[in-house]
């Protein structure tokens, strides 16, 4: 019986990553070849071989522009998924249908970015205009009124998170301490050597009350790059393979982008649960089975639901499990420990997934002991997707 | 950001002291009894001599708030008494100029008294930049905070006395609207930044048409009456394409709220309050709070609807904190 899920089909073999920094100095293309060749290299797959590509929005380098400078000639598959860093793992996913379904046999996955040099999300000022596009109309509803950051509409979701379910500015602050310590000791990290205390998060300046500043990610400069190919070449390759054992993205009801405000209950990430759902049920795992997790931390409040609905704790409860440490450094689930967008880089996510893949490979700097299984989320309040990966 | 050769040159002046500036006159009961009578001031310790014999000081004592006007230049500018200094206390303002930050407002006077001033009492003034902060944006605009003391002494041969500080703070600046258009050159002066305008579409025209009406409009749905907000063109529930739409009370309730502080974007205000907002009808709305106090809000606190036209093309609702 032919084996229709994309489970265990597909395998990270190479993975390469410019530094980060808050002014590359040199133009995203090249950012996205020196990943890119680097993850080739890593992976011992001659740029030839590649057949399909896929990054996501908002990536300005087009895949056919690195295609020529690759060399390749038989491009297949390519993608660019919607929805910013709520996208950030289904490239993946896309790479793995590609390969499970015969389509392409090698595809690279990237995301290179100068968001902090070249241009900003949280600007505030994104020239929406009068049109009547979806995109115009919709923000309609919020930028007159100069509701215009992600960090505000966040902070709109996790002020009734708090009104619910009693979490405290202080419960966020302790995932960025937790980012902060990891980071701390991770040289390839923006913040690497510099940790900071709970007194420091709450001292530090409003930038969207209930967020603190250091509530909210970096911006950075950089580029991740992966190289996928089926799990049988994986197993002939130089590096351990990084398995694909789920990939989903989510979508459910009442479903905006940074904007569900409307839903009967805005204290949940129900997208989230979508991708939870799946990523077990192609996984046959459940959250026992998971040893360390990337949680999108582009702004701290979301880290709580997000383990909520991936089933860690039970509804209302990651307050509690984030008090008694469980998230951080030695804890029962250390996540990030690369440090997160909070303490390494904002790579809008793709710098998480290559920390999932270094915990799988015994590689990571913070690495956590007898990793079978990790999970990763991409970008929350907006359309998602997450992955499973794992040891073959 | 600022330039750094500016910050730089900046630096090197502050706690820089500025030479002295003399008094006209020595201290006098003819100025003091004009200035109470402009200043409408009718304490007889300044003006009645066998009054303030008796006094606290054993006789007239200047009014201690016209510290600074011993010491002003008279009608004409610039025309200082011999001696005084010839150096100019804001240079740095100067400097802050040449930058582009043109506009200046003063924010602080702070006037602080040591001791009486006496009749017959001759004073001097000598300035020192206290400090310029970071380059800070606010509702005005984005510049420099500018602090000189002037200290204030009465001449003794035993050695001169302070008498008093001039604490005065201004703000240098480059006005908000000129901030806006980024690396637009400042002589190319740009229009005052205005309030984003929503794209409008069929679907959401009779809200803003209601909102320049003073109404608050919600979408209802013809077939199974259902209120829906945003509007769309079709109903969530049972997907019919025909609606109406009917006028909210424009009470509601707070259902969760944000206050925005940073970026400053113009025009807006910051901090700026911004609600989702429970209508009683049942639907939720995202507006801009007003009237409302600092750590003054909580979920569930009752609002009411006001209309309120930016830059006159521009009708959005509001909503304010009402009693319960």
């Amino acid at each position: 019986m032919t084996n229709l899920s994309i489970s265990g089909r597909a395998a990270i073999v190479g993975l390469g990553a410019t530094e980060f920094s808050k002014n590359s100095g040199r133009t995203e293309l090249r950012l996205a070849l020196e990943a890119t060749l680097e993850a080739l290299r890593d992976a011992g797959i001659d740029p030839s071989e590649v057949e399909g590509f896929s990054s996501y929005s908002v990536d300005k380098v087009p895949e056919y522009e690195i295609a020529r400078l690759l060399g390749c000639k038989d491009v297949k598959f390519f993608s660019q998924v919607p929805h910013g860093g709520g996208a950030a793992c289904a490239p993946v996913m896309h790479a793995a249908m590609a390969v499970a379904t015969g389509v392409a046999k090698v595809v690279v996955v990237y995301r290179a970015m100068n968001e902090r040099s070249w241009y900003r999300f949280g600007s505030g000022s994104y020239g929406f205009a009068s049109t009547p596009i979806f995109e115009n109309v919709n923000y309609g509803w919020y930028m007159p009124h100069g509701f215009h950051t992600p960090a505000a509409w966040v902070g709109m979701f996790a002020q009734r998170y708090m009104h619910t379910y009693g979490a405290t500015s202080e419960d966020f602050g302790r995932v960025a301490v937790a980012a902060r310590d990891f980071a701390a000791s991770n040289p390839k990290a923006f913040f690497h050597g510099k940790p900071i205390t709970l007194q420091e998060h709450q001292a530090s300046r409003w930038i969207c009350e209930p967020l603190h500043l250091l509530d909210c990610c970096q911006e950075s400069d950089g580029a991740v790059a992966m190289v996928i190919t089926s799990a049988e070449r994986a197993r002939d390759l130089r590096q351990t393979p990084v398995t694909i054992k789920a990939g989903s993205q989510g979508i459910t009801s009442g479903q905006q982008s940074m904007t569900s405000f409307y839903r009967d209950d805005i204290t949940g990430l129900p997208e989230m649960g979508v991708v939870a759902r799946e990523l077990y049920r192609q996984s046959g795992l459940g959250p026992q089975d998971l040893q360390t997790a990337v949680i999108y931390d582009h702004f701290t409040p979301f880290v709580l639901p997000q383990l909520e609905e991936f089933g860690f704790v039970r509804r209302g409860e990651a307050k509690e499990f984030i008090r008694e440490g469980h998230h951080a450094r030695g804890g029962k689930l250390p996540i990030n420990t690369h440090g997160g967008q909070l303490g390494e880089a904002y790579i809008h996510g793709m710098n998480g997934i290559a920390e999932a893949v270094r915990q799988v490979r015994g590689t990571a700097v913070n690495q956590v002991a007898d990793v079978a299984n990790v999970l990763v989320t991409a970008g929350t309040g907006v359309p998602t997707s997450g992955l499973i990966l794992g040891t073959a | 950001m600022a330039d750094p050769q500016l910050l730089s040159s900046v630096r090197t002046l502050v706690g820089r002291q500025y030479g002295r500036v003399y008094a006209w006159d020595a201290v006098n009961a003819p100025m003091i009894r004009q200035w109470c009578e402009i200043m409408g001031v009718d304490n007889p310790l300044y003006t009645d001599a066998a009054y303030a014999a008796d006094g606290p000081h054993g006789g007239l004592v200047a009014p201690p708030a016209m510290l600074q006007v011993w010491t002003m230049e008279g009608l004409h500018a610039n025309n200082y008494p011999p001696g005084s200094t010839d150096q100019n206390p804001y240079e740095v303002l100067k400097l802050i100029e040449e930058y582009g930050y043109a506009s200046v407002v003063a924010v602080n006077s702070e006037l602080s008294f040591t001791r009486p001033v006496y009749l017959g009492e001759r004073l001097y003034y000598t300035t020192r930049l206290e400090s310029v902060g970071d380059e800070k944006t606010t509702g005005l605009g984005t510049g420099f905070f500018v602090t000189l003391v002037m200290s204030h002494f009465v001449e003794k041969p035993e050695g001169d006395e302070p008498v008093g500080e001039l604490l005065f703070r201004v703000f240098k600046f480059r006005p908000a609207s000129a901030r806006t258009a980024a690396q637009a050159p400042i002589e190319n002066e740009p229009a005052k930044a205005k309030r984003p305008l929503p794209g409008v579409s069929d679907d959401t025209r009779f809200f803003w048409e209601g909102c320049a009406e003073g109404k608050l409009l919600i979408q209802r749905c013809s077939a199974c009456a259902t209120l829906r907000h945003p509007p769309a063109p079709v109903c969530t529930h049972c997907h019919s394409f025909e609606w109406d739409s009917v006028q909210a009370s424009g009470r509601g309730s707070l259902y969760s709220f944000v206050v925005m502080h940073y970026p400053e974007v113009a025009p807006f205000d910051h901090p700026n309050p911004i609600g989702l907002i429970e209508l009683e009808e049942g639907v939720r709305l995202i507006a801009g709070l007003t009237g409302v106090q600092r750590d003054g809000l909580r979920i569930g606190q009752q609002l009411q609807v006001e209309f309120q036209t930016f830059d006159e093309q521009l009708a959005l609702p509001l909503f304010r904190p009402v009693g319960e």
